[in-house]
């Protein structure tokens, strides 16, 4: 009995042992073609991007010097880099509201009665599946100045459209509501399933004390238990709008006169229209900077929220 | 709602109607407009005064102008092979990463899995130089390849599919290996048919982003031969056949088809789907 006991220990960790050595290695098997990948497709390039940020290459230029931050130097002084800067973020200001406000209008109205929910839910959710650059060429057409839509309705009430797209003042303007048009439906889809989870028993005690009309209920219930889910979509909208391309590129280019140029636009122009590479990569690095900071942001703001509500 | 009192119930119901009726109109317009252009001679499409339907009906030379000028089903059929391939190729590198991140244990697995939220903060667009020029190095540019590689490692999918997997029970792993079973099978044969609803969370987003994405290919590639749907409409237009509003309309109508069908045909999973992928 004790002799086996004594034996058993050993073999039993011997075993153990070898089970986690081969446990190791087959965990190593399994995650080097993603270590691998990792390392050439997104680390390394991330360095290079970094280094070439610091040097003079063109791309296809068979030499290059190191600058130094010649580059980010050039790029503080430079009005269409702080003109793309202000732009995203005014096109932010404007998608983000306009996208969280008509998505949560229309969750509410969908999900107040039963009547069409599933067609209603279908129909919102198209602009988010279809192809920007196909879409865009189509409102291109839609805000033509004298065969477009918008035009010809604004003349049936008797006024005179504007060339929206080649206008300084409404270029972005007309961006934005391309936007909010392709993503209100995803804000509406993750309204609903945050509408879903709001307990009916919070509705029932409501009603106890009182408040059973529809705007009481929503100003005591609804919107209150929405809080995080809102907070979520502001900061998914917020996002998707920094990274606005599509739209851009295939509408204005960033014009007019820079009216409508954007961060992702400016970093396609520099490093593929006009080949600046390093002038490029400093525009690139300082995107990735930015994005960076809003996510550990806002993660560090969810995590906040999360906890304390 | 206010149940006890049935007059202001129809009201409301009929105001929802009414409401939801106007932000529909503004998230369909742009399909109707297009469809609508799509099917008009070019004479209609200018007239000052405008009708939905055409009154002489062009849809059919339209249509066919579309699809001669330029290959709008190779386009479609690109996009299906591209997005097939990096869904496959992403699915073959991150599932066994996945799985040894979320069942096994092994040296420098936590310093792995960092390493994979700290990939998940990179946007791709930042690394489109470097991308752009390792492809020009092994001569890749303007290829399939191009379309593809980049694209093969997702840390959002390693991150997904490593949750997943975390909440499927140890005791059925124990169980495989007590059978026999090598790791490697328990990924074939368990991990794999147990999580088919985050499999295909991440398919949707995979294919959708990918089938749209327009940054990328616009980078990579030059010839309409291997030109994705994104790329394939504004190559169209920069044509001599998408100069007139009826063809691009047309070819603009055939882009889009594809996914917005496929979303009709399986909304409850398009819709879960993404809402799940953006929501972890």
């Amino acid at each position: 009995m004790s002799l086996t006991a004594s034996i058993q220990g050993p073999i039993r960790s011997i075993v153990r042992r070898r089970h986690r050595t081969e446990e190791a290695t087959v965990g190593w098997l399994a995650v080097s073609p993603a270590v691998i990948l990792l390392t050439c497709l997104l680390f390394g390039p991330a360095v290079a991007v970094i280094l070439f940020s610091f040097t003079d290459w063109q791309l296809g230029a068979a030499t290059f010097h190191f600058v130094g931050t010649e580059n980010f130097a050039a790029l503080w002084a430079d009005p269409p880099f702080w003109k793309a800067l202000v732009n995203t973020c005014l096109y932010v200001a404007i998608v983000v509201p306009g996208t969280v406000g008509l998505g949560l209008a229309t969750a509410l109205l969908i999900e107040a009665s039963p009547g069409l929910r599933g067609f209603y839910r279908a129909v919102h959710f198209l602009p988010v599946m279809s192809t920007m650059s196909a879409m865009a060429v189509v409102w291109g057409t839609m805000l033509h100045p004298s065969i477009g839509l918008v035009n010809r309705a604004l003349a049936a009430f008797g006024v005179s459209g504007i060339n929206w797209l080649r206008d300084e003042h409404t270029a972005l303007l007309a961006l934005a509501l391309i936007g909010i048009w392709q993503g209100f439906g995803f804000a509406m889809v993750l309204f609903v399933s945050g509408l879903k989870a709001v307990p009916q028993q919070l509705y029932d005690a409501a009603a106890v004390d009182g408040a059973d009309g529809l705007l009481d209920r929503l100003r005591i219930v609804t919107l209150p238990m929405l809080g995080p889910v809102t907070m979520f979509v502001i900061i998914l909208t917020a996002s998707r709008a920094f990274e606005v391309f599509d739209s851009v590129r295939v509408l204005t280019q960033g014009g007019p006169n820079y009216a409508s140029e954007v961060l992702l636009n400016r970093l396609y122009s520099e490093s593929f229209d006009y080949l600046r590479t390093g002038y490029g990569a400093a525009l690139a690095v300082v995107y990735l900077a930015i994005v960076i900071a809003l996510t550990l942001a806002q993660a560090r703001f969810i995590e906040r929220r999360v906890h304390y509500s | 709602m206010s149940a006890h009192r049935p007059r202001y119930r129809l009201a409301g119901r009929i105001a929802r109607h009414v409401l939801l009726v106007v932000s529909a109109t503004f998230a369909l317009l742009p399909f109707v407009w297009m469809i609508s252009l799509s099917l008009k001679p070019p004479d209609e499409i200018f007239q000052p005064d405008f009708h939905l339907w055409p009154k002489t009906f062009h849809g059919v030379e339209n249509y066919r102008v579309a699809l001669t000028a330029a290959p709008m089903l190779r386009f479609l059929l690109n996009g299906v092979f591209v997005c097939a391939i990096i869904f496959v190729l992403q699915l073959m590198v991150c599932v066994p990463c996945a799985y040894a991140l979320a069942k096994l244990r092994f040296r420098g697995r936590d310093t792995l899995f960092s390493a994979v939220l700290v990939g998940l903060l990179v946007p791709p667009q930042a690394l489109a130089i470097p991308h752009f020029v390792l492809l020009h190095v092994f001569g890749l540019l303007d290829t399939y390849a191009a379309l593809i590689l980049p694209w093969i490692i997702s840390a959002f999918g390693i991150f997904l599919l490593r949750q997943f997997f975390r909440s499927i029970p140890d005791e059925i792993i124990h169980a495989a290996r007590l059978d026999g079973l090598g790791e490697f099978e328990i990924i074939w044969r368990i991990m794999i048919p147990m999580s088919t609803p985050a499999l295909a969370a991440f398919g949707i987003f995979s294919v959708v982003a990918h089938w749209n994405d327009l940054f990328w290919p616009l980078i990579a590639v030059r010839s309409e031969d291997i030109s994705t749907p994104a790329l394939g409409i504004l190559l169209f237009r920069d044509d001599e056949a998408g100069q007139f509003l009826g063809p691009l309309m047309a070819g603009a109508t055939i882009i889009v088809a594809p996914l917005l069908l496929a979303f009709l045909l399986a909304q409850r999973r398009f819709i879960d789907g993404l809402a799940t992928t953006a929501m972890k």
